[in-house]
């Protein structure tokens, strides 16, 4: 189907502000076809059935809309995590602030540096997943990313891994529009940790790709970073092997627009996948988990947990899909996103999906809207709680039901102390 | 103690008048029992009492040793030394029990400008009065009252009047519900907590309660009012005759 004009308008004026960087064979083609891929399809426009409940415009416009640096004194998050740092100030490598780029069980490269080469290992990642993530639904700020992305990390992991890596992005600039694309390549029976925090940039277009092997194991834990004015469209595309486990957590906590999609396509028996997030808005805030979960083997076990709290006008989003493939038996595929209502001003918008070609499976799903819950609150009370904190207490323990998907207690301690600094600076 | 004065109150949201005049006055050291049919307005006199929305009162006034209730928040009643025991304790998932009670106890001590107790001191505390009250450990990391059977959450409310030490004591209903065995062991807390100069009402519904926990002043309350008031025969009255007689006998 030809594109409207106006869609194609737009995106020609996105991409005339762009230029693809200098590439070696393996990666110029890559972004070639990524470049024609989002041609073809054309960047979101408002009436997009797949953006009807989140604006597109500021996240496709040729320059970043300005977004003020929000200073504060709080610890960085994963603080006393030992960890090896991978530092990016607005998108650009920070060599100073980072760690070197080794580690047990792990190769780990800038795409920058090995850009220019002609053959790369991660030819066969890099826009690969992204390309097959774009059926059945269009996911074009994706495929722009794979074409035009600055750099990013790109990590194949062997054997065992000693210490979880960490990305960490920096916003120091007002009007920095970032573009970074990472690459996981977790072998046969490893397993990484990956965490990821801070806002990034002013705008940020992120793009990971994760190919997790069979019995091996990818655990992602992030924070989005509290510059109020950011805004962010990432995209996660996973691919797992047989008894492989992929988990996702995300923490997004303020700025202006955040769309974090995450398509998860498992591929062999008995893997695991499980996405899960919490978010808190306040004001200007619009929060959008868009998340795709294929079953394409047999036994596999699919999670989707998502909470938000909303008050003084944000908006809160979620779409979310388990598609259950013909042959895809005994799939056993769980969703539920709630949202949390502190005032009347806030809304969430919902469109939780099931399409299933097998007979065999078990999926349910499952979505909540409604405020603080008067009768937990007045036993509170009636302790002699006061309003406020019974209310935080209670907005914790509802967001507690995602922050649980966290599989280790340190990170998810650290996640926890997070949403409780979050209220305890708003409650009067 | 507690003093309450032509107490009448109605809905918020309908215009139902459900107390019409209610006169007590509960001194410290005592317990008084209120006793009377179902719908005849004694949750809605603890509600009020405790701050509970929904409910507006268009005359009258309770006191609790001067303190004008009806003036403060509920958390502020609380510390003050009021504590309700529910007809209906509420489930509460995502918290967990212990750090409820920590919560409310150092909301408490902080509210009286006392420091807070710590997590050594508290633990020790209230693995002690959990187990007068036979509440292990499991119910302790539990979610408030959730998947607690019916005489569990009655004996987590009086887990929480015992760490609480509230000097107004209101309880509703706490033996419906009941087993024999729980009905024991909730009369014994209860009792341990008689005299310091602590003041009771303990409404029920029933009189067997009050064989364990033996009242001083017994009310009958009917449609808004009490009807009738006397010492603990008036219980024993009630048992053998329901409630017809004297209903009839003050119309
Ligand atoms: N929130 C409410 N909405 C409607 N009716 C109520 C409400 N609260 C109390 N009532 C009514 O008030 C009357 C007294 O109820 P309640 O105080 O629960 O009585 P009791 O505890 O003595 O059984 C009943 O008729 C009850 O239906
Ligand atoms: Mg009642």
């Amino acid at each position: 189907m030809a594109l409207a004009q106006p869609k194609i308008t737009a995106t020609e004026e996105r991409l005339s502000a762009l230029r693809l960087p200098e590439s070696g064979v393996w990666l110029a083609r890559a972004r070639g076809a990524a470049q024609d891929r989002v041609r073809t399809m054309g960047l979101p426009a408002a009436r997009d059935e797949y953006w009807k409940f989140t604006p597109p415009g500021t996240l496709v416009q040729p320059e970043a809309p300005q977004a003020a640096v929000f200073r504060h004194d709080e610890a960085p998050v994963f603080d006393g995590i030992e960890r090896l740092k991978i530092v990016f100030v607005d998108g650009v490598f920070d060599a100073a602030a980072s760690d070197p780029l080794e580690g047990e069980g792990l190769q780990i490269e800038r795409l920058a540096d090995v850009a220019a080469q002609d053959i790369h290992w991660a030819r066969d990642l890099y826009g690969v997943l992204e390309t097959r993530g774009q059926t059945p639904v269009d996911r074009p700020l994706a495929a722009l990313n794979t074409a035009y992305a600055s750099d990013g990390i790109l990590i194949r992991v062997t054997g065992h891994v000693s210490k979880p890596v960490s990305l960490i992005y920096h916003h120091e600039s007002t009007s920095s529009d970032a573009i970074l694309h990472h690459v996981m390549k977790v072998e046969e029976g490893a397993s990484l940790t990956l965490l990821e925090n801070g806002p990034a940039a002013a705008r940020f277009n992120k793009v990971m790709e994760v190919d997790v092997a069979d019995s091996a194991a990818f655990h992602h834990v992030r924070a989005q970073g509290r510059d109020h004015e950011r805004r962010a469209a990432t995209h996660i595309f996973a691919r797992l092997g047989r008894e492989s486990t992929f988990k996702s957590f995300t923490l997004t906590v303020n700025g202006k627009m955040t769309r974090n999609e995450c398509v998860i396509e498992l591929t062999g028996d008995d893997a695991v996948a499980h996405v899960a997030g919490a978010a808190l808005g306040d004001g200007d805030f619009h929060g959008d988990d868009t998340v795709f979960v294929t079953h394409d083997a047999v036994n596999c076990e699919s999670r989707q947990v998502f909470k938000k709290v909303l008050r003084n006008g944000a908006t809160g989003v979620f779409q979310g899909k388990i598609l259950v493939k013909p042959g895809a038996q005994q799939t056993d595929g769980y969703q539920i996103s709630q949202s949390l209502l502190l005032d009347g001003d806030s809304q969430f918008l919902a469109k939780p999906e099931l399409e299933i070609y097998a007979d065999d499976v078990a999926c349910s799903h499952g979505s909540t809207s409604g405020a603080i819950d008067e009768d937990a609150l007045f036993y509170l009370r009636a302790r002699g709680i006061p309003g406020n904190v019974a209310t935080d207490l209670l907005t914790l323990a509802f967001l507690a039901q995602a922050v649980d998907e966290i599989e280790d207690e340190t990170l998810r301690t650290e996640m926890a102390a997070r949403l409780e600094g979050w209220l305890s600076r708003r409650s009067g | 103690m507690l003093e309450i004065k032509g107490l009448n109150v109605k809905l918020e949201e309908e215009d139902k008048q459900i107390l019409k005049g209610v006169d007590l006055s509960v001194e410290a050291g005592t317990v008084h029992a209120i006793m009377g049919p179902n719908g005849s307005g004694k949750s809605t006199l603890s509600y009020v009492l405790s701050g509970r929305d929904g409910y507006v009162v268009t005359e009258g006034s309770a006191t609790l040793e001067g303190h004008d209730l009806l003036d403060l928040e509920p958390e502020e009643r609380a510390a003050i030394g009021l504590f309700l025991a529910f007809q209906y304790p509420v489930e509460i998932p995502g918290v967990g029990n212990m750090t409820f009670l920590r919560t409310a106890v150092n909301a408490q001590r902080k509210a009286r400008g006392l420091e807070e107790m710590n997590a050594t001191e508290f633990l020790k505390l209230i693995r002690q009065k959990a187990k007068e009250l036979q509440i292990d450990a499991d119910m302790l990391k539990r979610p408030v009252n959730v998947g607690f059977s019916g005489g569990e959450k009655k004996r987590n409310e009086i887990l929480q009047m015992a760490m609480l030490e509230p000097k107004m004591c209101i309880l509703d209903e706490t033996d419906s519900g009941l087993d024999v065995d729980a009905m024991k062991l909730v009369a014994d807390g209860v009792n341990a907590l008689r005299g310091a100069g602590r003041g009771f009402l303990v409404i029920t519904h029933y009189q067997r309660l009050l064989n364990h926990i033996q009242p001083d002043v017994v009310h009958i309350m009917s449609d808004g009012r009490i009807v009738k008031s006397g010492g603990p025969e008036l219980a024993l009255e009630v048992e053998e005759n329901g409630y017809g007689d004297i209903l009839s006998e003050v119309a």
